[in-house]
């Protein structure tokens, strides 16, 4: 009696697959994935998802119930706004602006957090002191005043948005990639790297920051979120994404006046808002336990 | 620890002065501060009048430091819109945001204290779990929609409190709940972290062995270690919420400072913007290094990094 052993199963299961394993093992994680990966299709697919154009204004069909109420009909399932506009239109269309704020925002914050964390846990000393002055006195500022000053200034589209988030939001990047860096700093292979000649620059990108993938992972996942809460907080105050652009905040802000009568113009973008919120947050706590399953930050 | 003081308030200072500027130069974001402030179908006589006026004609750096003495001396400038001294305007809308700030970090307190000392002692229950569910939940809703949900639910269908304004104490309690609702997690997770580590050492055990009552070791011998971190997160919490009082004193109608700051953003009355965030900015220095400096002083470690 023989019996065939393969490498799997001496050295059993590859990390790649432990890892897969507790990827989907993991409740959280799977439930922010499989949220997101809805309004992402929903944002893509939105021409063709839509019922209506999401801006065209019918006034003889304003305020139109949702289909649920007595009055509604299967025509405009979540009624009319104020301006006979679809409601569920508008909400589809609505995930393209909170994803492509949540994302460049995250992003180019990310691109400042991370350069000025890896040059702060890399060189230390001075470098280190620079940026960690930074860091307060960006910390001192307070966000959405700033934020609402800068955007009013200059007029709120998404392209000021997106920038005034990035210059405002990449501290925690800073904060986290810099310990990161200086632990990885202390391995013995960016000593080889050193000895052997590397540029500082060429180890910092080659050496340093592949090995910081999940810690980005997870401060990007975090600060998506953030930025598509402050984008609608700035959207609400009107000093966000402009009317007519189907904004969630903006949405909210639209109804609000109309909040005493009809509540589902202000209850269904913000749920939606709190729902994407709460799915990436998800996906940020839950990879947070995958790759540190000790729970230590 | 005074030369830890002393590196601390030089940082604190440091940084003050550096905010400032920054606070100062927002005017001048766009260019030319006299076409913002003059609005549309300006002429260009009337910008140079403007110009002139408010002095933009003389170099960045005699302007912020005219501004920044003025500020240090507590003269922050006219308000262009309001016409009246800026000191004024944020000593009659003080009282309203410090009563918020106070009330909202009261609630957080209130909510986070409890429930992290009990998802602490009971860890891995339904109590962990439910508090768990509460700051993320939390940490996802967006504070104007939380605030007009709760004005539908409180104000318009029970009828229990009142919509919007700032006459009584009732009014401060739903805005207080939004508020103190997003400080809460941090200082929830960080009861619980504390509680957790204190229920661990030695002299919980000791005090076990001793046979005292378990509400006992808890609330007096754990929570005392516990609390102290928690008492600095307060403070920068604070801060934060001071910041962000501007979306939920604009949807109750308080008018506070952030309410101040949310008119004057919109008429470009740059006095009084720079200002409010040159006072947000200096109360969030002053808490951190207050902050800073009790957490050194409870915990020695700290002041030789």
């Amino acid at each position: 009696m023989t019996t065939a052993y393969t490498i799997q199963d001496v050295a059993g299961p590859s990390p790649r697959s432990l890892m897969w394993r507790r990827i989907t093992g993991h409740v959280g994680l799977m439930i922010g994935l499989g949220g997101l990966a809805v309004v992402v299709a929903v944002a893509l697919l939105a021409p063709w998802l839509a019922p209506h154009d999401p801006y065209a204004q019918d006034l003889s069909r304003r305020l139109v119930p949702p289909v649920w109420a007595e009055a509604g009909s299967w025509a405009h399932i979540l009624g009319t706004d104020a301006l006979g506009r679809d409601y569920l239109s508008r909400l589809l269309y609505g995930a393209r602006v909170s994803l492509l704020i949540g994302f460049f925002a995250a992003l180019g914050s990310g691109l400042i957090g991370t350069t000025l964390g890896l040059l702060a846990g890399y060189f230390g000393g001075r470098v280190d002191a620079v940026v960690s002055f930074l860091v307060s006195a960006r910390l001192a500022l307070p966000v959405v005043l700033v934020a609402l000053a800068v955007v009013s200034l200059f007029g709120g589209s998404l392209t000021v948005v997106i920038v005034v988030l990035s210059l405002l939001l990449w501290d925690r990047f800073a904060v986290v990639v810099r310990s990161a860096t200086k632990q990885v700093r202390a391995n013995d292979y960016i000593k080889a790297a050193r000895a052997v000649g590397c540029s500082t620059g060429r180890i910092l990108v080659r050496e340093v920051l592949p090995n910081l993938g999940s810690t980005l992972a997870v401060v990007g996942s975090l600060e998506v979120a953030h930025a598509i809460l402050l984008e609608s907080a700035l959207s609400f105050l009107g000093l966000g994404v402009q009317p007519p652009t189907p904004s969630w905040g903006l949405m909210v802000a639209e109804g609000k006046g109309m909040i005493f009568f009809d509540a589902r113009l202000v209850a269904i973008p913000g749920a939606a808002i709190a729902l994407l919120v709460l799915c990436i947050n998800l996906i940020g706590d839950g990879f947070q336990d995958v790759v540190a399953p000790q729970g230590a930050s | 620890m005074a030369a830890f003081v002393t590196k601390r308030l030089a940082l604190a200072l440091l940084v003050a002065i550096f905010v400032s500027s920054i606070s100062f130069s927002l005017m001048f974001l766009t260019g030319d501060p006299a076409i913002a402030i003059a609005g549309e179908g300006a002429t260009e006589a009337d910008i140079e009048v403007i110009r002139r006026t408010f002095g933009f004609d003389r170099s960045f750096a005699v302007q912020y430091w005219d501004w920044i003495s003025g500020a240090a001396s507590g003269d922050f400038g006219q308000s262009f819109y309001f016409n009246q001294p800026v000191v004024e305007l944020l000593a009659e809308r003080m009282p309203v945001t410090a009563t918020l700030a106070v009330f909202s970090i009261g609630f957080a307190l209130l909510l986070a204290l409890p429930l992290g000392i009990l998802a602490a002692v009971k860890r891995n229950s339904l109590a962990d779990r439910l508090s768990l569910a509460l700051a993320t939940v939390g940490q996802a809703t967006p504070s104007f929609w939380l605030a007009l949900m709760l004005i539908v639910l409180f104000a318009v269908n029970l009828r229990w409190l009142p919509v919007s304004g700032a006459d009584t104490l009732a009014h401060f309690i739903l805005p207080s709940i939004v508020l103190g609702y997003y400080a809460s997690p941090s200082m929830m997770r960080l009861t619980r972290g504390g509680m957790i580590e204190a229920l661990r050492s030695d002299y919980i055990r000791t005090a076990r062995a001793k046979g005292m009552l378990p509400r006992t070791i808890i609330l007096k011998h754990a929570l005392r270690n516990a609390v102290l971190p928690v008492v600095s997160v307060a403070a920068v919490e604070f801060g934060f919420i001071l910041g962000g009082s501007v979306v939920v004193e604009s949807v109750f109608s308080l008018r506070g400072i952030g309410y101040l700051a949310w008119e004057s953003i919109g008429r470009n009355d740059f006095p009084t913007i720079q200002a409010i965030i040159l006072v947000y900015a200096m109360i969030y220095v002053c808490l951190t290094f207050l902050a800073d400096v009790l957490n050194a002083w409870i915990d020695p470690r700290i002041r030789v990094a």
